[in-house]
């Protein structure tokens, strides 16, 4: 621990935090000073999110004690947290989409006047807090709603300030911010540090942190790992202990060749309004390629565009060597192209919840099963039983609401429903996120199965081991483009994180 | 400063959208009624609209929570029954019982909100349940149609003022006056439309949850309750009418949609109600004024209510990410 010959003024001892038999959180360490930045650092699943909702009274820990000025304290709600002076500005914004920028920024204690919300004062503190965000360009009576993502988060910290924290936490806030904007952010962080005020940061980007830190603390799988100051350790120093386990094998041998013939899918200079910027790519048949980078780079909408989700997109899209206008997830999906997008989230994107799971299963290729506008019921049950039998779902009867299913079996459905649609190129959506180990390992198995088979496979993953063990080749985002292209033994985790932080080469990163 | 009222204008559009559409319809009215606009004309259009109008404020504010309040019509059919029975006799009777009808909009609202609220019960099936309850008080009260008002106070309420002014459009204003404006301006109603816009967010924010969805529901009673009042002052009497509830209920959800409040919670207010109610009215005394058969006015109304949301959905045209469509 660095001796940074501050008292602090925050100081969590022994916290640990569980969610049903999920270790969010495990006799975790965490103090902050007055008068200084110190950065969270860890991997998606760390704990930090975890750190800082118990910080601001989100949730409840299970276990140990938090102490502001020495002082035990513990927060019930975030308006108790918020009272003793926690300011949070969250990476999923707590915004009201409906109300003005000066509603939401005086939402937590609107001023009063005679009992009711005293607009003129409103406005003022409204106004005050903006141009001490630095964001005074931004007019206090625009519906949030109106607002794009990077006005949003100044808002959002403007929505911080105006509460004159003690101790303002700023989880990925400048994830949507471009360069300029980040600097203007970064000054004003320094103006309110020198004011004595403690600022907890946590931010994906290495460089940001180097920049504006002066401590760091690192978090690994709910552990507190180490505090030090920013400077006495290396970038790849600090990454290795961001990553620091072993990871057992659980993954299929790669095929030693690369399989030849022509693309099945290639995408040639493909943007969508901002968001993706110029991507090409091209997948042959057998192949199993991977979509790396931090969360929110891109990775979603570049599924989502190809899956004509998306409207607006430019660039050209081959399937087969024919172009293929992708205008609908109908489309997509229907003969040629036959594309299938195992989507991010089952349980609304995915399944029909209360339908059963024969119904479930047999929902996307229902063209195929039935005649005359009326499903085929024996063709289906029999389309059913062969998924059932595929990928080993487990439950009682066909019958059962798909509901009543573990995750694991709930995505197995899911990918079920895909493959009888015949897919030749698939598309998956982070498929492992939630599900236990062995369904992991299964779906590991079968997706190179697949691709064996004779399948073109995109698959995004937020959890480096699974690109590392299951990808041929991997293509790391970074604002919407594709930064690095990583291949056979340069697949490492080390290569993806350097690679996902946009590091040029770790080696050459000075200390 | 431009760019407030720019916003200004910006929030209200679904309010003005509202008093246009009202505005239009009404001259045309007036303009080909025979008597033209004469205190009587004014006052009955007045009296069926400001009742619609008080019902429709009523749905208004559990709606602005993203919520739904299926028992405006059944609590004014309650308090009409009992009324008819305690709105008679002295001043201070009448005084007394005036307190009573509203008390019991209160305790009905206070009833659809606890469910809501504790009992986690899906709105729209809470205040459905709810509604048949109060029916059946109604018809306990009232099992055949009849009782009476204070005539004084009846006609006060229900004729028009030294100038033509209708008295009713009166109680309208001091009712958005007394209850609307403060509400609007108040924690709670902010909160209202906090939840609406985002109960996850609002949470975050720390925003008094419970308390601005129980009162929302509160106030939904209490004014469903001074429609009761009105509609007995309008008709001397009192009925348990089922139909009655229901087509109370039902046209003004529509009003509340008409002027310009999102079903989804969190935009719009009262006010838009208030003249989406009136265009809905003022749409049966068109079919009439033109000589057409009032069986008409079902289709008309479907119509204008069709027209008037369509106006609010083409910002859905400027999505490009279409699984936003379907949140």
């Amino acid at each position: 621990m660095s001796d940074t010959g501050s008292v602090p003024l925050f100081r969590m001892e022994g916290v640990s935090k569980h969610y049903g038999g999920v270790r969010a959180l495990e006799d975790a360490t965490f103090h902050c000073a007055g008068g200084r930045i110190h950065a969270v650092l860890g991997e998606n699943g760390a704990g930090k999110s975890t750190l800082i909702k118990v910080m601001a009274g989100v949730v409840q820990p299970d276990t140990g004690s938090l102490h502001m000025d020495d002082r035990p304290v513990t927060f019930r709600t975030p308006a108790a947290a918020a009272a003793a002076g926690i300011a949070c500005v969250f990476q999923e914004l707590s915004l009201l989409p409906d109300l003005s920028v000066a509603d939401n920024i005086a939402i937590t204690n609107p001023p009063r006047r005679y009992g009711l919300i005293d607009r003129r004062a409103q406005r003022r503190i409204a106004e005050a807090a903006l141009a001490r965000a630095g964001a005074s360009d931004i007019h206090p009576m625009t519906p949030v709603r109106d607002l794009p993502l990077s006005r949003r988060q100044m808002v959002e910290i403007a929505k911080a300030l105006a509460r004159d924290p003690r101790i303002l936490i700023l989880d990925e806030a400048t994830s949507a911010l471009a360069a300029a904007e980040v600097e203007k952010v970064f000054a004003m962080l320094r103006q309110l540090c020198s004011e004595g005020m403690a600022i907890v940061y946590i931010s994906h980007r290495m460089h940001e942190i180097a920049a504006i830190a002066d401590d760091c603390t690192v978090y690994r799988n709910g552990r507190y790992v180490a505090t030090f100051a920013t400077g006495s350790k290396t970038d790849a120093d600090i990454v290795e202990m961001i990553i620091g386990r072993e990871y057992k094998n659980v993954f299929p041998p790669k095929p030693a060749q690369k399989p030849a013939g022509a693309p099945a899918l290639r995408v040639e200079d493909l943007s969508w309004v901002g968001q993706l910027k110029s991507i090409s790519l091209d997948i042959r048949p057998g192949e199993v390629i991977g979509l790396g980078g931090l969360d929110g780079q891109g990775q979603r909408e570049l599924l989502l565009a190809l899956f004509g989700v998306l409207d607006g997109v430019t660039g050209t899209v081959e399937i087969g060597g024919k172009p293929a206008a992708l205008a609908s997830p109908t489309s997509a999906k229907s003969g040629n192209t036959a594309m299938a997008l195992i989507p991010e989230d089952r349980k609304t994107e995915g399944l029909m919840l209360p339908m059963s799971v024969r119904e479930n299963l047999s929902f996307a290729a229902l063209g195929r099963l039935s005649r005359l506008g009326l499903v085929d019921r024996r063709a289906e049950a029999a389309a059913v039983d062969e998924m059932m039998a595929l990928l080993k779902i487990r439950c009682d009867d066909t019958g059962q609401a798909v509901a009543s299913l573990s995750g694991g079996n709930q995505q197995k459905v899911v990918i079920g429903k895909w493959l009888l649609t015949r897919p030749r190129v698939i598309l998956l959506n982070d498929p492992t996120r939630g599900i236990d180990v062995g369904t992991k390992q299964e779906l590991y198995q079968l997706l190179r199965r697949l691709a064996d088979a004779g399948a073109a496979i995109l698959f995004y993953s937020t959890d480096y081991d699974e690109l590392v063990g299951c990808c041929d080749r991997v293509l790391v985002l970074y604002d919407g483009a594709i930064v690095r292209v990583l291949e056979g033994a340069d697949i490492t985790e080390r290569n993806l994180i350097a690679a996902a932080f946009n590091l040029r080469d770790l080696d050459q990163v000075p200390a | 400063m431009s760019a407030d009222w720019r916003h200004r204008l910006a929030e209200q559009r679904g309010l003005l959208l509202a008093v246009g559409l009202f505005l239009a319809m009404f001259t045309l009215y007036i303009a080909k009624h025979p008597a033209g606009l004469t205190a009587n004309v004014a006052s009955t259009a007045a009296n069926k609209g400001v009742l619609l109008a008080l019902v429709a404020m009523a749905q208004t504010i559990p709606v602005l929570t993203s919520g739904l309040d299926l028992s405006v019509g059944m609590v004014l059919v309650l308090t009409n029954c009992l009324a008819s029975r305690i709105v008679v006799g002295s001043p201070a009777e009448v005084a007394l019982g005036t307190s009573a009808v509203l008390a019991v909009g209160l305790l009905c609202g206070a009833i659809n909100g606890a469910v809501v609220v504790y009992g986690r019960i899906q709105p729209i099936i809470a205040t459905l349940a709810t509604s048949s309850i109060y029916y059946g008080v109604a018809l306990a009260i009232r099992p055949a149609p009849g009782g009476d008002v204070a005539t004084g106070v009846a006609d006060a309420l229900t004729g028009s003022l030294p100038g033509g002014v209708p008295a009713s459009l009166l109680v309208l204003v001091a009712v958005v006056v007394v209850v609307w404006v403060p509400y609007r301006r108040s924690v709670l109603g902010r909160a209202a439309y906090a939840v609406g816009s985002s109960e996850q967010a609002a949470f975050m924010s720390g925003v008094p949850i419970t308390r601005a969805k129980l009162l929302a529901y509160v106030l939904a009673g209490l004014l469903s309750a001074i429609a009761g009042l009105l509609l007995t002052c309008i008709t001397y009497s009192g009925e348990a009418s089922a139909a009655l509830g229901g087509t109370y209920t039902l046209t003004a959800i529509a009003a509340v949609v008409v002027g310009g409040t999102s079903l989804f919670g969190g935009s719009g207010g009262a006010i838009g109600s208030i003249f989406g109610a009136f265009v809905l009215r003022t749409i049966g005394d068109l079919l009439f004024v033109f000589d057409m058969d009032a069986l008409w006015q079902p289709l008309f109304l479907g119509a204008v209510l069709l027209v008037a949301i369509s106006l609010g959905s083409f910002r859905l045209l400027g999505v490009r990410n279409r699984l936003e469509l379907y949140r």
